[in-house]
């Protein structure tokens, strides 16, 4: 079967949608579970705020990181890996392995970890 | 110095009235003094050191530092009540720990819970707890420089993050200094601290193939703390000898903690050859050139310091950029005169820098050395290829120099021409003034 991505765009929030967003829980509770069990769901997880990002390229052999996620507007979303790292350190470290770090740009975002993060940050 | 005494202040006047004073105490307010001296000394002393260790065991930059406060506060409650204990240094570590259980217990959504309270709980129950080896504590304290130093974090708040956890400099002094509004900064310092945690940056020294690069960041983020205080791009006089201050100190710990890094030396010779003469630099009427500096201003402890340090970073054989531009500072200062200066040696160290970090400074700099060694001509002809660089066209001090080297080689005109563009080029009110002084006295000649 082929797979698709699905790609969540929200407006960056501020406290109010986030609290309104909560109100929604019970609808993705359902949607996650309904999907998981039809056995279509390969894998999914929320991201963490976009000061989080941390945006990596390499020009000319040299690593360079920005905080934030700064593609540029002629960058479109290519692929995806999602790691489990360490932490942040090895997580760029592989982010600057792939090929599209020299013409374009990774972006490493945090996935947010439902078992202990907090529902608002 | 002032501003983490100004921080205790605040708390010790805040502090409640001690308990019924016992008999054979001694008076209330004496005790009460020395307990505030006391509490003050340990927030001044030993802060970043207790700070750094509780960063490591609550796994969280937030909770420490509000543990850390907590602690504090409640050092200024108990001591003038029960007498100063016999190690006010772990009296703070304990209370800090308990209080970050406290708040560990109450706060649900921290991530690694249940570890961190494990841990924290374990390290309570040690009856005796263990004064930190000194090696560990220089341990956390690079743990959490080079956290705050961390290059997915945005610079200004790497800058922001490094004054607030290593030099204790509050959220409303770091933005006083940098222009910026207290809201803003405190967000600035919210969010860094937020990603940390949430991204996951590990509290660690980075690994030996990552470390030269990863100095290289502290060690320019301190530098832009120095510059800031230095350049006085705007606030203040007095926050900006903050900044230089705190930019020394923090120069001093690193070479502490990293004795055999030649660049670390070498970075703290250059910011005290340069603090040295801080007084000196500005006078009523505005900006004072080296050459005319009244030499009885100069700190010279500050500069045998500054020489001391350039001599154990020449020692140890790491050339690097901050050791160049020190020994460059150092042969200004060491002249008897300004007339007696070896510009030669100077022109061939900035050389020597252009070729190791290239940049625009550096060869404005060269050519005006070598406009002094070898004549206005052969300054000019290195500035040649500056001059018709398309990105440096607002450089403002590429013009000054120009102008100097034209009004020396006999150019007068072309020499007030470059001036009046070097005056247009700066936003700054002593180097305007100084700027305009000089296309003043060309047009005397």
């Amino acid at each position: 079967m082929p797979k698709y991505l699905m790609l969540l765009y929200s407006p960056d929030g501020d406290e109010a949608s986030e609290q309104q967003r909560w109100s929604e829980l019970p609808l993705w509770l359902e949607l996650t579970d309904s999907l998981r069990d039809a056995g279509l769901l390969v894998a999914n997880g929320a991201l963490h705020r976009t000061y989080t990002a941390t945006t990596v390229r390499v020009r000319d052999d040299e690593i360079e990181m920005t905080d934030g996620p700064f593609a540029i507007t002629k960058e479109v979303l290519a692929g995806f890996y999602m790691l489990e790292c360490d932490g942040l350190d090895e997580a760029l470290r592989h982010a600057a392995r792939f090929p599209t770090a020299r013409y374009g740009s990774v972006e490493v975002r945090p996935i947010r970890e439902p078992a202990h993060d907090g529902p608002l940050d | 110095m002032t501003a983490r005494s100004t921080e205790a202040a605040t708390h010790a006047a805040a502090a409640p009235e001690p308990a019924a004073p016992e008999p054979a105490a001694p008076e209330p307010a004496t005790r009460e003094t020395a307990a505030r001296e006391a509490a003050a000394q340990v927030f001044r002393e030993e802060r970043v050191a207790i700070l750094a260790t509780l960063i490591r065991q609550a796994g969280d930059f937030q909770l420490a530092e509000d543990a850390f406060q907590d602690a504090f506060e409640a050092a200024l409650a108990a001591w003038p009540r029960d007498g100063l204990p016999r190690n006010p240094s772990a009296w703070i570590t304990v209370a800090a720990q308990r209080r970050a259980i406290d708040r560990l217990r109450r706060n649900r959504t921290m991530s690694d819970r249940a570890a961190r309270l494990a841990e924290l709980i374990r390290l309570q129950e040690q009856e005796h707890p263990a004064p930190g080896e000194p090696s560990a504590i220089d341990d956390d304290r690079l743990r959490l420089i080079f956290t705050c130093c961390h290059p997915a974090l945005d610079p200004s708040a790497q800058v922001a993050l490094t004054l607030r956890t290593l030099g204790g400099l509050t959220t409303a002094e770091i933005a006083r200094a940098f222009l910026v509004a207290e809201p803003t900064m405190g967000k600035r310092i919210t969010r860094a601290k937020n990603k940390i945690a949430n991204a996951h940056i590990r509290y660690q020294v980075p690994a030996d193939a990552d470390l030269p690069a990863r100095l290289r960041g502290v060690l320019r983020v301190v530098y832009l703390v120095f510059n800031e205080g230095y350049a006085a791009s705007g606030g203040d006089q007095l926050t900006r000898g903050e900044l230089c201050t705190e930019a020394v100190r923090l120069g001093q710990l690193l070479v502490e903690l990293m004795p055999e890094q030649a660049e670390v030396w070498g970075l703290l010779a250059l910011m005290l050859l340069h603090d040295a003469r801080r007084a000196a630099r500005t006078g009523s009427d505005g900006y004072i050139a080296l050459g005319d500096q009244d030499r009885a201003l100069w700190d010279h402890a500050r500069i045998a310091d500054g020489l001391r340090a350039l001599e154990k970073a020449v020692r140890l054989r790491q050339p690097g950029q901050y050791q160049l531009q020190a020994a460059i500072t150092a042969l200004h200062i060491q002249a008897a005169d300004p007339d007696a200066t070896d510009w030669r040696q100077i022109a061939e160290l900035y050389g020597a820098l252009g070729r190791l970090s290239p940049s625009a400074v550096v060869a404005v700099n060269h050519a005006a050395a070598v406009g002094f060694a070898e004549g206005p001509r052969a300054g000019l002809d290195l500035l040649g290829p500056l001059l018709a660089d398309p990105a440096l066209q607002h450089y403002q001090p590429l013009y000054a120099t120009y102008a100097d080297l034209l009004s020396r080689a006999g150019d007068q005109a072309a020499a007030a021409d470059a001036y009046r563009r070097a005056v247009s080029l700066t936003q700054n009110t002593v180097e305007r003034t100084e700027l305009a002084r000089r296309l003043d006295t060309l047009a005397e000649h």
